[in-house]
């Protein structure tokens, strides 16, 4: 068993301020979605408009009953979406409390944590991605190499990844491709598409930067896009961190607190 | 697994979301946290005005992008016999008071602001709850109005005072008010609209006349106005943060 640096300090200290931003954005934003929760796309949209996503809720006898609906399906969602309890008692909301931040309904401090962090996110991420060019990190590290592309390589991890066998020894010193490539995703793909379609919903920016909404095909459409990207990173973080726990826990997560990652030797398992 | 473990571990499980949950609101609550993050709003508005400067227009669309229905919101019907009477007499009577900092207070009518040179853009109206809606909007530029009345030395924002009081109160607190400062109130696209989509300005959205700010948010646009006053302040107007709903949480800054 050896020891080796894996992550430098600017990675392990953006990461974890970015788990707390993260954090905070999914919980406020949970809370300005709460506000209107319908999802259009085009140029305009309100209530006259057709919403291809809405959570609501409706009377059912002496209740209530809440739903998702999404296109012509429906969802009944009693007690997660559409109504769930608000002070012991069943209130029509879209998200619940244990979702939002802060729990009971404010808009307005919703907003002020969000675009607080959203701030820090940006700062955050432009000081990793400055790092990252100048130190290399993306070419050594998250570059998948030509080998590692090839498509019975990639079906190899793919069946690897199923049956939670993880490489060891040489092999472990770098990323598999499914992990770089996930990490490119998130970091070239869909961290910047939140950043741009929160900043075309902002009516400031669109006066500055006219073609933000022309891109999204409108502010409608962007914020629609802004809530599907979240449910992605959503879905990636949780991926990640099932794949931290059954790669070895204490591991990764040494790894990521104090950099030092131990790995077999000789390839044979630990 | 047996059953009172798992109801011990889901009970653990509950009870550290719930201590989360109240941690965050205690934040929330918390004067020093709120003011920190309501630094935030100057950053924010320091950013977009160096990004979009003085001039830069809100995208104007054609007709073809109208919305079929606008919502209106706030305030459908002010509720008051003065509001009533001048409804009733289809606002011949109403006046529009410019005072404060000016050097020539106005009142003007209807038909003298329809005299003034008028402008006619068609925008997208955002509202903070996240819907939108485009609409076009006839009236005359602030700045022109600005310009008859003059601004004494000190002016630095307008004061829209409207006739609607969205919070019933018995002491008027709860009155309909807005506040921008000079930058706004010069651009081009900030108009005072006494036509939408082509008709009379309807009351459910702000008849005889309502603000247009097309780089903020819907609720600066103010509905029912009475009267502008110029001032080198809002901190001593209601609750001292230049609005209604800036008294109620929003930020005054509004372009996000």
């Amino acid at each position: 068993m050896i020891s080796i640096h894996r992550h430098s300090l600017t990675v392990r200290l953006t990461h974890w301020l970015n788990v707390i931003c993260l954090t905070v954005l999914l919980l406020s934003g949970l809370q300005i979605f709460n506000a209107h929760p319908r999802l259009y796309w085009g140029k305009y949209g309100a209530d006259a408009d057709h919403a291809f996503l809405v959570i609501d809720s409706k009377p059912d006898g002496d209740a209530l009953q809440g739903y998702l609906q999404i296109g012509r399906l429906r969802l009944v969602t009693t007690g997660v979406l559409g109504v769930s309890s608000e002070d012991g008692s069943a209130a029509a909301r879209a998200f619940p409390t244990w979702l939002t931040l802060p729990s009971y309904r404010d808009l307005g401090t919703g907003r002020r944590w969000h675009f607080s962090f959203a701030w820090l996110l940006v700062v955050n991420g432009l000081i990793y991605l400055i790092h990252g060019f100048l130190r290399g990190h993306f070419r050594r590290d998250l570059l998948p190499s030509g080998e590692q592309l090839a498509p019975r390589h990639l079906w190899r991890e793919v069946i690897d990844h199923a049956r939670l066998r993880f490489s060891h020894g040489k092999e472990a010193r770098r990323y598999n491709a499914l992990q770089k490539l996930s990490y490119l995703v998130v970091v070239f793909g869909l961290l910047p598409m939140m950043i741009l379609t929160g900043l075309t919903m902002s009516p400031g920016i669109d006066a500055a930067l006219p073609f933000l909404p022309d891109l999204f095909g409108g502010r409608p459409s962007a914020r629609s896009l802004h809530f599907i990207t979240a449910l992605l990173l959503v879905a990636f973080v949780l991926v990640h961190v099932l794949m931290v726990i059954a790669s070895g826990l204490w591991n990764n997560l040494r790894s990521m607190i104090t950099g030092r990652y131990s790995i077999t030797d000789d390839g044979t398992e630990p | 697994m047996n059953s009172s473990r798992r109801r011990f571990l889901r009970s653990l499980a509950t009870g550290a979301a719930a201590a989360t949950l109240v941690g965050c609101d205690r934040l929330s609550q918390n004067n020093t946290v709120d003011s920190l993050l309501r630094q935030t709003e100057k950053l924010t508005r320091g950013a977009q005005r160096s990004l979009q400067g003085r001039q830069a227009l809100a995208t104007e669309f054609t007709e073809a992008d109208l919305s079929p229905v606008f919502r209106a919101n706030g305030t459908q019907m002010p509720d008051s016999d003065e509001y009533a009477h001048l409804l009733e007499r289809n606002f011949i009577d109403w006046r529009l008071q410019v005072g404060g900092l000016v050097q020539r207070p106005q009142s003007l009518s209807l038909a003298d602001l329809k005299r003034f040179p008028s402008r006619t853009q068609i925008t997208r109206h955002d509202c903070v709850e996240g819907w939108s809606a485009i609409g076009k909007w006839q009236g005359v530029p602030l700045a022109l109005v600005l310009h008859v009345a003059g601004l004494k030395p000190g002016a630095r924002y307008v004061i829209f005072h409207c006739a609607d009081e969205l919070e019933q109160t018995l002491d008027g607190s709860g009155r309909y008010y807005e506040s921008i400062d000079l930058v706004d109130a010069y651009h081009p696209q900030t108009i005072l609209a006494y036509g939408m989509n082509g008709k009379d300005l309807p009351v459910a959205h702000g008849a005889p006349l309502r603000l247009r700010v097309e780089r903020q948010l819907g609720y600066k646009h103010a509905k029912y106005l009475m009267r502008i006053e110029v001032t080198d302040s809002y901190g001593a107007l209601f609750g001292g943060k230049g609005g209604y709903w800036e008294d109620r949480g929003y930020e005054w800054y509004a372009g996000i």
